[in-house]
C-alpha cells in the first residue's frame, strides 16, 4: 500500500478534511468578529459562547422539543439573534463612547455567565447529537471514504461565507454598512438609521456564530467549554489574518484549519500549538496580519 | 485608558505605616492560609494594575506569568530541592524574561489587538504546561516542600510563613507604588493619555512600554512563586485564562488605575469565593461574570475610586 512521507492516504485526507471543517469555523467565527468590530469597534469575547448555545439549542430542541436538525439550524440563529439584540441594546450600546476595552470586558463577562449556566445544567462532559438521517453515511473517493455530513459541514460554512461576502461587497446594505463602518456621522446625517443597522450587525454576526454552533454539534460533542477552546484560536487567527478584509478572513481560516490537520498528522505534539505559533512567527515578520492594514 | 491622574500627591507614608500595622495584626484575627491567598493575589493585581491602569495595557494572559513563576518555583524547590528563597528568585525572574519574549511581541499591536495577542501567547504557555513533562500534566506539582527560608525560618509555621508573604507583598507593593510616582511613570501615564504625543515629544514609547510589561509580569511571577509555595501546590488552574479574567476583574472591581483598588479587589473576590464556595458551588463562574458585567455597566471607577470620588466630591461642596 502506497503511503505519503510516512502516512497512508485515507489517515491523511481523513485528518485534511477534518481541518477543513475546523477552518471554516475559524473562518466563520472570525469573520463574525470582523464585522460586528468593524461597525460596533467591540471585540466579541461572547463569540465563542455564542456557538456553545447555538450548538445546545439545537441539542435541547432535538432531545427535548423533538425539533430536527434542519429546523434547528434556522430555529438557533434566530434565538441567539434575539438574544443578542437584547445584550445591544440593554448593554453593549452603553458603552459606544468609552474606551473599547470595556466591551471587550463586558462580552468577557457574558461569556463567564453562559459558560456557568450551562456548566450547571450539563457538566462538561459532552452531549452528543446524531447526524441527521439524510446525511448519514458516506461515499467512497478511491482514494477515502467522504462521510457526507462532514462534505456538508464544510459546503454550508463556505456558502454562508460567501453569502455574507456578497451582501456586505455587493449589496446596497452593504454599502450602507461599509460607510457607516467608515463615517457613522455622515451616515446618519444621510437619514439612516446607524444605531439599528448596529443592532443589526450584533445580531447577525452573533447568529452566524450559532450557526456555525448547530453545524459542529454532531461532528463534535455539545459541551459548555466548547466555545472559549474555539474563540481563542479563533482570535489567533484574527490576529493573523487581520481584520481589514472579509476574504482574507475565509482564506486565513481554511490555511490555518489545512495547516493544523497537516501537524496532526506529521507531528501530533504541536497540533494544539502551531497556531499560536504561526501568530508569533506572523507578529515578528508582519505584525498588521497577512491582510490587514498598518494602523 | 479611563481612570484619574495620580490623585492626591501627599506623603504616602502613613497608607504604608497602616498597611504595616493591619498586616502584622491580621493573623490573629482572620485564618492565615486565607490571607495569605489574599496577598498573593493582592500582588498579582497590584502588577496588572501597573500595566492596564497606568500604561492603558490589557494583557488578557497575565496568568501565564503568574503560573509559570509558580511551576518553576515548584521545579526548582521540589525537583532540585533547592530552598525556597532560591525557587521564588528563579520563578520571579524566569517569568520576567517569560514577559520579556511576550511583551516584545505583543507591544508590537495597540489596543484591542494587544488584548487577544496576550491571550493567545498565554493559551501557548498553557498547552505546554499541559504536555511538558516535568509539570505534572492534569495533577500540577504537588507537595512542593515550603522549607527553611536561608536555612533558619521554619516555613511549615503558617505564622512564618504569612509574614514573609507579608513582606513579599509589601515589597512588591513599594516598588509598583515608587515606580508610578517616578518619573518613569509620569512618562508611562503620557502614554496612556496621548500616545502620539509621547512619541512626539521624543520618548521611545515602545522601550517604556516594554520595559512596565516586564516589570508587570515580574510581579505577576513573584506572585505566583509565593502561591506555590504557600499552598504547596503549582496547578493548571493558576495558568488558566479563567485566572487572567479574575485578575482583570480584581482590578476593576477594586479600581483601575488606583494604588490601592487591586488589593481591595483581591481582598473582595477571594472573601467572595471563599464565602460562596460552600453556599453556591459551580454557580460561583455565573457571579463572577455577572460582577463583571456590572462593573462594566455602572461601577467603573471601581470600590476605590467611588471613595475617592466620594471624598473629593465632599471636599469641593465644603
Amino acid at each position: 500500500m502506497s503511503t505519503i512521507f510516512g502516512v497512508a492516504p485515507q489517515m491523511l485526507f481523513g485528518q485534511l478534511l477534518l481541518g477543513l471543517i475546523n477552518g471554516s469555523f475559524y473562518a466563520v467565527l472570525s469573520l463574525g468578529l470582523a464585522v460586528i468590530f468593524g461597525m460596533l469597534n467591540i471585540i466579541n469575547f461572547a463569540h465563542g459562547a455564542q456557538y456553545m448555545i447555538g450548538a445546545f439549542v439545537a441539542w435541547i430542541g432535538l432531545t427535548v422539543f423533538g425539533v430536527n436538525y434542519w429546523a434547528a439550524l434556522v430555529l438557533a440563529p434566530l434565538l441567539v439573534a434575539l438574544l443578542s439584540v437584547l445584550i445591544e441594546r440593554l448593554m453593549l450600546r452603553r458603552l459606544y463612547q468609552l474606551d473599547h476595552l470595556y466591551g471587550l470586558l463586558l462580552t468577557f463577562g457574558l461569556a463567564l455567565i453562559a459558560e456557568g449556566v450551562f456548566r450547571n445544567y450539563y457538566g462538561v462532559s459532552g452531549e452528543s447529537y446524531d447526524v441527521p438521517e439524510q446525511l448519514q453515511g458516506g461515499v467512497n473517493l478511491g482514494f477515502m471514504f467522504l462521510p457526507l455530513y462532514r462534505a456538508w459541514v464544510v459546503l454550508a460554512a463556505l456558502s454562508v461565507c460567501f453569502a455574507v461576502w456578497f451582501a456586505i461587497e455587493r449589496t446596497r446594505l452593504g454599502a450602507t454598512l461599509r460607510a457607516s463602518t467608515q463615517r457613522p456621522d455622515l451616515v446618519q446625517a444621510l437619514g439612516i438609521n446607524v444605531p439599528l443597522l448596529m443592532t443589526l450587525t450584533y445580531a447577525a454576526g452573533a447568529g452566524l456564530a450559532a450557526f456555525a454552533g448547530v453545524l459542529a454539534a454532531p461532528v463534535i460533542q455539545v459541551n459548555p467549554l466548547m466555545g472559549s477552546h474555539l474563540i481563542i484560536v479563533v482570535f489567533a487567527v484574527v490576529v493573523i489574518g487581520g481584520m481589514g478584509s472579509i476574504l482574507g478572513s475565509i482564506v486565513t481560516g481554511l490555511g490555518l484549519g489545512l495547516i493544523e490537520a497537516l501537524t496532526k498528522v506529521y507531528y501530533p505534539e504541536a497540533s494544539g500549538v502551531v497556531i499560536f505559533l504561526i501568530m508569533v512567527i506572523v507578529l515578528m515578520v508582519r505584525p498588521a496580519g497577512l491582510f490587514g492594514r498598518q494602523a | 485608558m479611563m481612570s484619574q491622574g495620580a490623585g492626591a500627591r501627599g506623603s504616602s507614608a502613613p497608607m504604608f505605616a497602616a498597611l504595616i500595622v493591619v498586616g502584622l495584626v491580621a493573623p490573629f484575627l482572620v485564618y492565615p492560609t486565607f490571607l495569605m491567598k489574599v496577598l498573593c493575589f493582592a500582588l498579582f493585581a497590584s502588577a496588572f494594575n501597573l500595566l492596564l491602569g497606568y500604561v492603558g495595557l490589557l494583557s488578557f494572559g497575565h496568568a501565564a506569568f503568574f503560573g509559570f513563576g509558580a511551576y518553576v518555583c515548584g521545579y526548582v524547590c521540589k525537583s532540585l530541592g533547592a530552598p525556597p528563597e532560591a525557587g521564588i528568585l528563579a520563578g520571579t525572574l524566569l517569568a520576567g524574561a517569560l514577559g520579556a519574549m511576550f511583551g516584545a511581541l505583543a507591544i508590537r499591536r495597540s489596543g484591542i489587538y494587544f488584548a487577544m495577542i496576550t491571550l493567545a501567547l498565554a493559551q501557548l504557555v498553557y498547552f505546554i504546561e499541559v504536555e511538558a513533562p516535568f509539570t505534572g500534566g492534569e495533577d500540577g506539582l504537588q507537595g512542593i516542600p515550603r522549607g527553611h527560608l536561608f536555612g533558619l525560618i521554619d516555613l511549615s509555621n503558617n505564622l512564618a510563613m504569612y509574614y514573609l508573604v507579608l513582606a513579599i507583598f509589601l515589597a512588591g507593593f513599594w516598588l509598583i507604588h515608587r515606580t508610578i510616582q517616578s518619573p518613569f511613570g509620569q512618562i508611562l501615564k503620557a502614554i496612556r493619555e496621548n500616545e502620539p504625543r509621547a512619541i512626539s515629544l521624543g520618548y521611545a514609547v515602545d522601550r517604556y512600554k516594554l520595559l512596565a510589561f516586564v516589570l508587570s509580569a515580574t510581579l505577576a511571577g513573584l506572585a505566583g512563586a509565593t502561591k506555590a509555595i504557600v499552598f504547596q501546590l503549582a496547578s493548571l488552574t493558576d495558568a488558566h485564562w479563567h485566572t487572567s479574567g479574575e485578575v482583570v476583574l480584581m482590578t476593576l472591581l477594586g479600581g483601575l488605575g488606583t494604588v490601592l483598588g487591586p488589593s481591595v479587589g483581591a481582598l473582595t473576590i477571594t472573601g467572595l469565593e471563599s464565602v460562596l464556595a460552600d453556599k453556591v458551588g459551580s454557580w460561583v463562574t455565573v457571579i463572577m461574570g455577572g460582577i463583571f458585567v456590572v462593573c462594566v455597566l455602572v461601577f467603573r471607577r471601581g470600590i476605590v475610586g467611588e471613595l475617592r470620588a466620594l471624598r473629593l466630591g465632599r471636599r469641593s461642596q465644603a
